[in-house]
């Protein structure tokens, strides 16, 4: 039987400034029929690449320059334009990270599905009819009612499971599904997985599953190859792959992740040190021979050979050795950030924000109260939509809160906004953005970016600026040769050094990290959660750490607030929280989580959607979706917030002892 | 950290696209153009056979010749060397007013952008009353009340083309704004004054140099046109406007020399411009 997709020694090449740049070296695999594949790897390593020249979409710069892509046992590279049409019409669908971008703004949706089955030659009627079953199948349960929509009013992950319909509806022989879940929140995300697992048992599609989510690929493919600069480094089934890689490619990636049990405050990260070649670079020996700590003289000199090792394959001279590769940051954590149960830093006192919209009034963060002591990380977690940027704006005074509701600094309450607070309070709470490309003024120079923030916050000039300057670049880990450049000169790591740099500038109190690493690669995540709680332990500065990666929150958090619909749902000590008893909303956020080791526990699914905060539901605003809901007293009272026990706060109507029961814990 | 060490081959923005408006034909084409209507003001008097401002009644109206190539007007002066030379006034009074219209829209255009709100809405609908009046009528008001005179002039333009300048950048900083480094600045307690030129101006200058580029063209013609109508450049500058308007009653007595050549210059002036504007929006875009 013929593979779904072949790919044979593939290389491509980018033709930039004149020069054939290699972003594709010799890559061979192959997707067996009902075989789920995955190509994982990070940024810039030609993942994308691959399912682009598998469909012959290769930008105009982009060329095949050796090598072929056979697909249900036709040769792309050779086929011609209606062949092509051909191809793309009944063999292969993609499904693109945004669902937003891929489905059509002015075209209602069930007019966007039927489509695909009119183009198949059958009646209006019949289109229709089928397109409703389509969307049936991906478990949209009132398929009309979508049908009526516009992709604008659809939320993402349903967004995404119109555009897996529509993949799917020419029932297709691959489906190439290119970072179908990475927007999404974890709950979504979940959703959507569970969706693609049941959808490839029904139809038996065969699957190039592409990802930088080493997780969400360990629980997707049956077999996984692991790209580097543009080579195959790695190749085997997924269990194999992940447990005992035999590339240290693999297994420095793997390291990267913080597990389950790792904190801050016992161990620090590994990390890979140096950057990714750029496209198109001259490598002799090893692609990742300047990043191994296992490289010697043969690895820089000689490209090692794809070795078959029974059924699996890896790129490596010392593949025996992988996993003994000497670790690239010590393990060993300095110093622990001393805290103290003294006086809280920061306390929040009935926060509360509601954004007016005409008639509409929309209640984003509600009734938080919370406290966080010096050198203490609070992690904020909860799905998009949640209150948490807005929360974090209200404590920095970027957006005045509702009249009554008190942040306090040292015991002192700052005025509500920023231009009323004093020098020293504005001083005392900086922030690092999600978004380095929008928090870096791109016309400045990092000089002018760090050098103003030392000028303004910490009231230093002339010679004492230029010195404080170098001090503060060597403590982010940047030398003094990245002053002189822009930011778009650097690396998505190296800027977001350059922002925390500038947050430190005036020797803050607290600073908000507002999802610092989401945008980055595993590797450089590491480095950067190194980096701050190196500073933590430096600098006894607190932090509010806001992220959707679980495994993140965990490893830097000291105490934990779960919100939902802008209330505090959960918030208690790191361990309580994430071990458990929690709340049901915690547990299904946590359940959600795909995992890279031991089982994955039984999923709890978070049915329908987060409810608009604009019409909060009534009784307990989780009720709607909760797994674990009790019946009438749920929709009818709010649940109040009660310390079940010392330091671990909940708002559930369903008592601790009951939840240890109901999810397995010891109390 | 090797990034660096690859970044390094980057050229700085700015280089980057003086060589990518050195690639765009357009542009080198439009340029072209302008220097050499910008060499003929600086150094025309020089290189022209005859004193374009000298009458020789003699020999008015004559049709171009090996002697006179453009002709003579009906004092007798040679065509050719005025329009070499009439683009002297023309090119100091548009690109002055552009400049004036530039720095007075970008300055609207940034407060009402960045302050939005009532600041936004009183100076917007402001500038919607005063875009809705054509400018060369506004242009003829004012400077019948001032009496014509080239300070005049430039500021009328410039004062009329402000609000479009100012449109266009407001549109610019409501999207800078938003962005996270301006709330940075805000949590270094700046004042407004420094996060709206040193922090979103250097952002938002390619937009600008678009449009006042653009302004450029359309501020040639009105000064064309205000000359024409005898309002803008005053004899006996042999501005090509004011030619023109002196000239264009003769057309009928079949002597169109007087006219053609002024208005071919006016035009190739216009075109060069709007050239350069489609070159820098092109590249820009890229």
């Amino acid at each position: 039987m013929t593979d779904a997709l072949a790919v044979e020694r593939l290389s491509v090449a980018y033709r930039v400034g004149g020069r054939d740049r290699a972003v594709l070296r010799d890559v061979s695999f192959r997707v067996g029929r009902g075989e789920a594949y995955g190509l994982v790897g990070e940024s810039g390593c030609g993942k994308s690449t691959v399912a682009l020249t598998a469909v012959r979409y290769l930008p105009r710069a982009g060329r095949i320059t050796a090598g072929r892509v056979t697909m249900d046992g036709e040769d792309v590279t050779a086929l011609d334009s209606d062949q092509l049409r051909h191809l793309r019409a009944h063999t292969v669908s993609m499904v693109y990270q945004d669902p937003g971008k891929a489905l059509n703004p002015t075209l209602r949706i069930g007019k966007q599905v039927a489509e695909i089955f009119t183009l198949a030659g059958a009646s209006q009627a019949q289109a229709q009819e089928r397109a409703a079953e389509m969307l049936r199948r991906v478990r949209i349960s009132d398929p009309k009612r979508v049908m009526e929509r516009y992709a604008h009013q659809l939320s993402g992950g349903m967004q995404q499971r119109v555009a897996i319909a529509m993949a799917l509806a020419k029932n297709p022989a691959l489906l190439i599904l290119d970072e179908p879940t990475t927007g999404l929140d974890a709950t979504v995300e979940a959703e959507v997985l569970d969706l693609i697992v049941q959808l490839r048992r029904e139809f038996g599609t065969s699957i190039l599953f592409i990802s930088h989510n080493l997780a969400v690929v360990a629980r997707m493919c049956d077999r996984v190859g692991v790209l580097y600069a543009g080579m195959l480094v790695e190749e085997g089934p997924t269990a194999e792959l992940f447990n005992a890689p035999r590339h240290p490619y693999t297994v420095a990636l793997l390291r990267c992740l913080p597990r389950a049990g790792e904190h801050k405050d016992h161990n620090r990260l590994d990390t890979i040190p140096g950057t990714l070649p750029a496209p198109g670079a001259r490598i002799t020996g090893c692609p990742f021979a300047d990043r191994c700590a296992l490289a010697d003289d043969r690895c820089r000199r000689e490209l090692p050979p794809l070795i078959d090792l029974g059924g699996r394959f890896a790129r490596c001279h010392y593949h025996e050795r992988a996993a003994f590769l000497p670790r690239q940051t010590p393990a060993e954590v300095r110093l622990p950030a001393a805290r103290s149960d003294a006086a809280p830093v920061l306390e929040i006192n009935r926060l509360n924000k509601t954004f007016h919209s005409g008639d509409h009034a929309l209640r984003a963060v509600a009734d938080v109260s919370l406290a966080i002591g010096a050198g203490e990380t609070l992690g904020l977690v909860g799905e998009s939509g949640s209150g948490k940027t807005t929360f974090a704006r209200l404590v920095l005074g970027l957006l005045p809160p509702d009249q009554g509701g008190v942040v306090a600094l040292d015991a002192n309450p700052l005025p509500p906004l920023l231009e009323e607070r004093a020098e020293d309070q504005v001083k005392a709470l900086q922030i690092v953005f999600q978004n380095p490309d929008s928090a870096l003024n791109r016309a400045h120079s990092v000089r002018r970016i760090i050098g103003r923030a030392l000028s303004r916050l910490g009231g230093l000039s002339g010679d004492a600026l230029k010195t404080r300057l170098i001090e503060l670049i060597q403590s982010v880990r940047l030398s003094e040769r990245h002053l002189a450049v822009k930011p778009r000169q650097l690396s998505g790591g190296l800027k977001q050094r350059v922002a925390i740099a500038r947050a430190f500038a005036g020797a803050p109190r607290l600073v908000v990290c507002d999802e610092p690493t989401s945008a980055l690669d595993v590797s450089v995540q590491a480095a950067i959660l190194n980096l701050l709680a190196d500073l933590q332990a430096e600098r006894q500065v607190s932090y509010i750490f806001i992220s959707h990666d679980l495994g993140v929150v965990r490893y830097l958090s000291d105490k934990i607030a779960v919100l939902y619909l802008g209330r505090i749902m959960e918030l208690g000590s790191s361990e309580r929280v994430f071990d458990g008893p929690h709340h049901p909303y915690t547990e299904a956020l946590l359940s959600a989580v795909p995992r890279l080791e031991g089982k994955q526990p039984s999923r709890i699914r978070l049915e329908g959607e987060i409810p608009s905060a604009s019409n909060p539901p009534s009784g307990c605003v989780f009720h709607t979706r909760c797994p674990r809901k009790l019946g009438a007293i749920c929709e009818e009272k709010e649940p109040p917030f009660v310390e079940e026990e010392a330091g671990h706060s909940l708002r559930c109507h369903i008592p601790l002892a009951e939840l240890a029961k109901l999810q397995g814990k010891a109390l | 950290m090797s990034a660096l060490d690859s970044a390094a081959e980057e050229r700085s923005p700015l280089r980057e696209l003086i060589a990518a408006l050195g690639r765009s034909r357009t542009f080198l084409v439009g340029a072209a153009i302008l220097l050499f209507w910008i060499f003929c003001a600086l150094f025309g008097e020089f290189i022209v056979p005859y004193d374009p401002l000298a009458d020789d009644i003699i020999n008015s109206l004559l049709p171009p010749s090996a002697e006179h190539w453009f002709g003579t007007d009906q004092l007798g002066r040679d065509v050719f060397s005025r329009v070499i030379v009439g683009s002297r006034d023309i090119l100091t009074v548009a690109p002055l007013a552009t400049v004036l219209a530039t720095v007075l829209g970008t300055t609207l255009g940034l407060i009402t952008g960045y302050f939005r709100g009532l600041v936004d809405d009183i100076v917007s609908r402001i500038i919607e009353a005063f875009m809705a009046i054509p400018v060369v009528i506004v242009a003829l008001l004012a400077i019948v009340a001032l009496g014509p005179s080239t300070l005049t002039v430039i500021t009328v333009i410039g004062l009329a083309f402000s609000p479009i300048i100012a449109r266009t950048v407001r549109s610019a900083v409501l999207a800078e704004r938003e962005l996270d480094y301006v709330a940075a600045a805000k949590l270094r307690r700046e004042n407004a004054l420094y996060i709206m030129f040193g922090e979103i101006l250097p952002n938002v200058l390619p937009p600008i140099l678009v449009e006042a580029t653009v302004r450029l063209g359309y501020a040639i013609f009105a000064v064309a046109t205000l000359s024409f109508m005898g309002f803008g450049i005053q004899p006996p500058s042999p501005d090509w406007g004011l030619s023109v308007s002196t000239n264009y009653g003769m057309i009928g007595g079949g002597f169109w020399w007087t006219v053609l050549f002024d208005s071919l210059a006016i035009a190739t002036l216009v075109v060069g411009v709007n050239l350069i504007a489609d070159g820098v929006a092109g590249t820009l875009d890229d």
